[in-house]
């Protein structure tokens, strides 16, 4: 019997392509949030909201993921940017590689894009452990859930660069201590930014689009340095 | 309730590294799950003995579990967290990095030379 030490990731081949991704995301200049929630906790509604916001000549472009249906494709495509359903036809996450043929398919021009928006499959769990080549994990609380949620999904919520509590509208009517969620946050993911917005009624958006903004003019100077260099 | 995918990525993995020692049959898989991995160890073990069921000799799988565990940059204690509570059990710090708990690795393969 003989013993190999190998020392390599499981997901080494999605992080390959992942990377490949980030790598053409990086060239481009475009900032890439990968949304991860629960079902229901508001992904598509934000993101509506967000692509209501953006002027029309916008370089914006949307692939979203679900089991099934192309319902939410049907919603966000409304706005006028080009819009890809993945269906995982039972998976309950996005692979990297479901990214990669998404991006061949449409063959968009990345080069005209400023934002490539990922909403993840409704899921708290599994989102978590694939890379998708995006900037940032951007994970949706919303106030109907616990607040515990952190506690009990602490590998999704430690690698959030962002944190939206969604639903604000909603804390009079339902037992939500927005103050323990924001420990708790604190508690898996110290320093963790933290954003509290109603999509449904628009509290805070302006936060949201400023964060947005902020993190594309970051992108976008990270192009021309490297280009400089 | 990705441990399907996990599982396969596993096998495929581990029967990537066999092939690459011609004339040799898998006998292990040793893999290293971190507490913080999105994982699940049973999950996990139940999927891959679904996998290999019904193959001749099918490989085993033996899992390192990987407590979440944090190390003060101040004075080098190596702890377990407990409550998520990320400050020194020895010093009091409150800056202390993770050192462990979120790897999903394939560790090691048993094989024998036929």
């Amino acid at each position: 019997m003989n013993r190999i030490e190998v020392q390599q990731k499981v997901l080494s081949e999605n992080d390959r392509i992942a990377k490949s991704l980030r790598d053409r995301i990086r060239e481009n200049g475009i900032y890439c949030p990968n949304l991860i929630s629960s079902p229901g906790a508001g992904k598509t509604l934000l993101l509506e909201r967000t692509l209501a916001m953006f002027p029309p000549d916008t370089g914006v472009a949307v692939l979203t993921g679900d089991i099934q249906t192309d319902n939410d494709a049907k919603r966000l495509a409304k706005y006028g940017f080009p819009v890809r359903q993945i269906c995982t036809g039972g998976s309950c996450h996005l692979d990297a590689r479901m990214v990669e043929q998404a991006l061949e398919a449409e063959a968009w021009n990345l080069a005209g894009l400023h934002y490539l928006f990922i909403e993840n499959v409704g899921n708290l769990v599994c989102p978590s452990s694939y890379n998708l080549g995006e900037n940032d994990k951007i994970v949706i609380l919303s106030v109907t859930e616990g607040e515990d949620k952190p506690l009990k999904y602490p590998a999704t919520f430690s690698r959030a660069g962002l944190v939206i509590i969604n639903k604000i509208d909603l804390l009079q009517y339902v037992q939500f201590d927005i103050g323990k969620a924001k420990e708790n946050v604190q508690k898996v993911h110290p320093g963790a930014e933290i954003l509290e917005v109603s999509a449904t009624t628009g509290a805070n958006l302006d936060q949201w689009y400023a964060w947005l903004e902020k993190k594309r003019a970051g992108c976008a100077q990270d192009r021309s340095t490297a280009a400089v260099s | 309730m990705h441990e399907m995918g996990i599982a396969t990525s596993v096998l495929d993995a581990a029967q990537n590294e066999a092939k690459r020692h011609p004339g040799s049959k898998l006998l292990k898989v040793g893999l290293r799950i971190g507490e913080w991995s999105g994982v699940d160890p049973d999950s996990l073990r139940f999927c891959f003995e679904a996998l290999v069921l019904g193959s001749d000799n099918a490989p085993t799988l033996e899992i390192e579990f990987r407590p979440r565990q944090n190390r003060c940059p101040s004075c080098g204690t190596v702890f377990a967290l407990k409550d998520f509570e990320i400050n020194c059990p020895t010093c009091g710090a409150a800056s202390t990095e993770p050192v462990s708990g979120d790897e999903l690795e394939l560790a090691y393969v048993e094989l024998e030379e036929l």
